[in-house]
């Protein structure tokens, strides 16, 4: 599914040159469930972003689907985002004069289907994240749980090969921060891969798999106590 | 591109600044308003000018004989060559590009009496087709025609002023009138199109059939001048060179002699103040623009700020899957937008008050100097169309570009 091969990424700073991914090699298969931790300034939302094709790295190689992603041009960049990638955000990035539904169906705008269609399904994946009620609200009508659940949805409409979640709990309380890793188990148990960023124990113990940056480079890898005992 | 969501976006942005974008879309607004406003005020000028020149004048000549300078076949020079009505003929017959060809001759001082009312008066002996030439109108009844040259007729046409000075409220029509002590019956009244100090002798002229003026004054079948008209589509000074060349040959003029045969017509200096016209409508486009310019310019500047707040809902976009050339459509079509409806308001406004100052100019009989039917072309208004599409896309150009440049990474970034 994903393949990294000695990614080395960099930041010109000033006069400073800051080196932030010091050659990382990584595989995900599909249908896993991983969690990348570390302290900020480990590398881990950069990381994020090459995986996410928001961003390029310096050397290396990123084979996703066994697509090389180098040297993209922005619009095939934008193709490859749009078809294998969901992105779920710490702050949610509803549009904010967008309904739930109209929020839910934006990524299938840029694929051009049809607004009818798009309606259908942005509501049956608001169904499947338990807000079917409220398609017709806008975010700012929303909890925060409610406004991530339709993130989730949203990222989940276009059928893509990986969910890519940035801290997707840290602006929610522990009850719905459960609530919302639950769902992404439920994502994952439908066979998508998920790949969260985030810095809270509890909630990297809900995934499968974590790995620990630590100053651009993998420090640990290792299967959860929960997979282990699911073996 | 034109989806609902396109449009609904763009109206979204759009009701969060009202005032923001109301202010911009009053620069363009005014822009075009000004480009119209002013555009039409100056074919007022033009067409006010073009008319002191008479409905015809442009496509009028005249022709008249005087003196010759040199001998030719055998006669000396000096002699005063006689125009006379079988000229017309050929005329006729060898210049086609003639339309109508009328003969004037002119006898000055002459009384004109109604009862024991009168004065002296030009009596000016014509055939048919005067009044379809020279910039006159007839005010009632009738002109010369034909019947009345076959039969040398005793009718007269009056000049409005003479036949208020005879008549004053009375009806003139039908009535006869005394000219040198001859009885004419009066069959129309006639005029200027419009008063002028050199159109006054056509307020007071009184025209009778020309063989009636042979007849009864004894004056010599001559004609003191020709005043032609050419075809449509024919310039007028390309004719005058033929009719003037025509007539010294036939009345025996060295075709080389500057005098014997003279000539004038209005096509150049009509030309040259249709120059001067094209020349202000020019400069009227250049100030124009000029003030649409600074509205775009305030488009612009308002869109990038715009991109420049969206930076994060572009981000979001991207993310999702959105294209550089989606986002640009986005920034484009808003700008388009904006400028369209604010254009095409003024526009709308600009038309209206022209045509609303022509409408009460007209309603109203208000005749000012200098200023006469105002309007705006149709070749104006679409011109002004394509210009405003063509701003949009200008204003929104570079912050278009700015919003597809906006990096992602960035926009996305929390806090």
């Amino acid at each position: 599914m994903i393949r990294l091969n000695n990614i080395k990424k960099s930041y010109q700073t000033g006069y400073n040159h800051l080196e932030v991914l010091k050659g990382i090699d990584l595989s995900i298969q599909d249908g896993d469930f991983v969690s990348i931790m570390g302290s900020s300034g480990s590398g881990k939302s950069t990381l994020l972003n090459i995986l996410g094709i928001l961003d390029e790295y310096d050397s290396g190689d990123y084979y996703l689907n066994d697509v090389l992603i180098k040297d993209l041009t922005q619009t095939d960049a934008a193709r490859y985002r749009n078809q294998f990638i969901g992105f779920v955000f710490q702050s949610f990035n509803l549009l904010p004069f967008k309904s739930a539904w109209e929020n839910v169906a934006l990524p299938l705008y840029y694929q051009k289907v049809d607004r009818q269609l798009r309606k259908e399904m942005a509501i049956e994946y608001l169904a499947n994240v338990g807000l079917a009620d409220w398609a017709d609200h806008l975010p700012t009508q929303l909890s925060g749980g409610q406004q991530q659940r339709v993130a989730i949805a949203r990222s989940l409409i276009t059928k893509p090969k990986i969910i890519l979640a940035d801290e997707p709990t840290g602006a929610l309380d522990s009850k719905t921060s459960h609530e919302v890793m639950e769902l992404f188990q439920k994502v994952n148990q439908e066979g998508i891969t998920v790949l969260i960023v985030t810095h809270e124990n509890d909630i990297a113990a809900m995934t499968k798999r974590i790995i620990r940056l630590r100053d651009g480079i993998i420090e640990s890898e290792g299967l959860t106590a929960s997979a282990v005992a699911s073996r | 591109m034109f989806d609902r969501d396109t449009w609904q976006e763009i109206l979204a942005t759009i009701q969060k600044h009202k005032l923001r974008t109301a202010l911009t879309a009053l620069g363009v607004f005014w822009g075009i308003f000004m480009l119209i406003f002013v555009l039409g005020m100056g074919k007022g000028l033009e067409n006010s000018v073009l008319r002191d020149f008479g409905d015809r004048a442009k496509n009028v000549m005249y022709v008249w004989a005087s003196r010759t300078t040199q001998p030719y076949k055998g006669l000396q020079p000096g002699r005063r060559p006689r125009l006379r009505l079988d000229d017309i003929v050929a005329i006729k017959q060898n210049i086609p590009e003639v339309e109508y060809i009328a003969p004037r001759l002119s006898m000055e001082n002459i009384p004109v009496y109604y009862k024991d009312i009168g004065d002296r008066r030009e009596i000016r002996g014509e055939l048919q087709d005067m009044i379809n030439i020279e910039a006159l109108k007839l005010h009632k009844g009738r002109y010369i025609n034909q019947l009345d040259i076959d039969e040398s007729r005793k009718v007269a046409v009056l000049g409005k002023r003479t036949a208020e000075v005879l008549f004053g409220e009375e009806e003139s029509i039908g009535k006869f009138v005394r000219i040198g002590g001859v009885e004419f019956r009066v069959v129309g009244i006639f005029g200027p199109t419009q008063v002028k100090p050199w159109t006054e002798s056509d307020l007071e002229a009184v025209v009778i059939p020309l063989p009636t003026m042979y007849r009864t004054y004894g004056t010599g079948e001559r004609v003191d001048y020709f005043v032609c008209s050419s075809a449509p589509n024919v310039k007028v000074s390309q004719i005058e060179p033929k009719v003037r060349a025509l007539l010294k040959q036939r009345h025996k003029v060295a075709p080389d002699d500057p005098r014997g045969i003279g000539g004038f017509n209005l096509q150049e200096e009509f030309q040259s103040i249709k120059n001067v016209f094209n020349g202000i409508q020019a400069f009227l486009w250049f100030v124009g623009i000029g003030t649409l310019l600074a509205g775009i310019v305030g488009v612009s500047n308002i869109m990038l700020i715009t991109v420049k707040e969206r930076t994060k809902e572009i981000g979001i976009r991207k993310a999702l899957g959105a294209t550089p050339s989606s986002i640009v459509g986005m920034v484009l079509t808003e700008s388009v937008l904006i400028t369209s409806i604010s254009g095409y308001l003024g526009l709308v406004v600009g038309t209206l008050i022209i045509g609303g100052a022509n409408y009460i100019m007209v309603a109203n009989n208000i005749e000012i100097d200098n200023f006469y039917n105002p309007q705006v072309n149709l070749s104006v208004g679409v011109g002004a169309i394509l210009l405003l599409i063509t701003a949009g896309l200008i204003a929104g150009l570079i912050p278009a570009r700015q919003a597809a440049r906006v990096n992602p990474v960035v926009a996305l970034k929390d806090e």
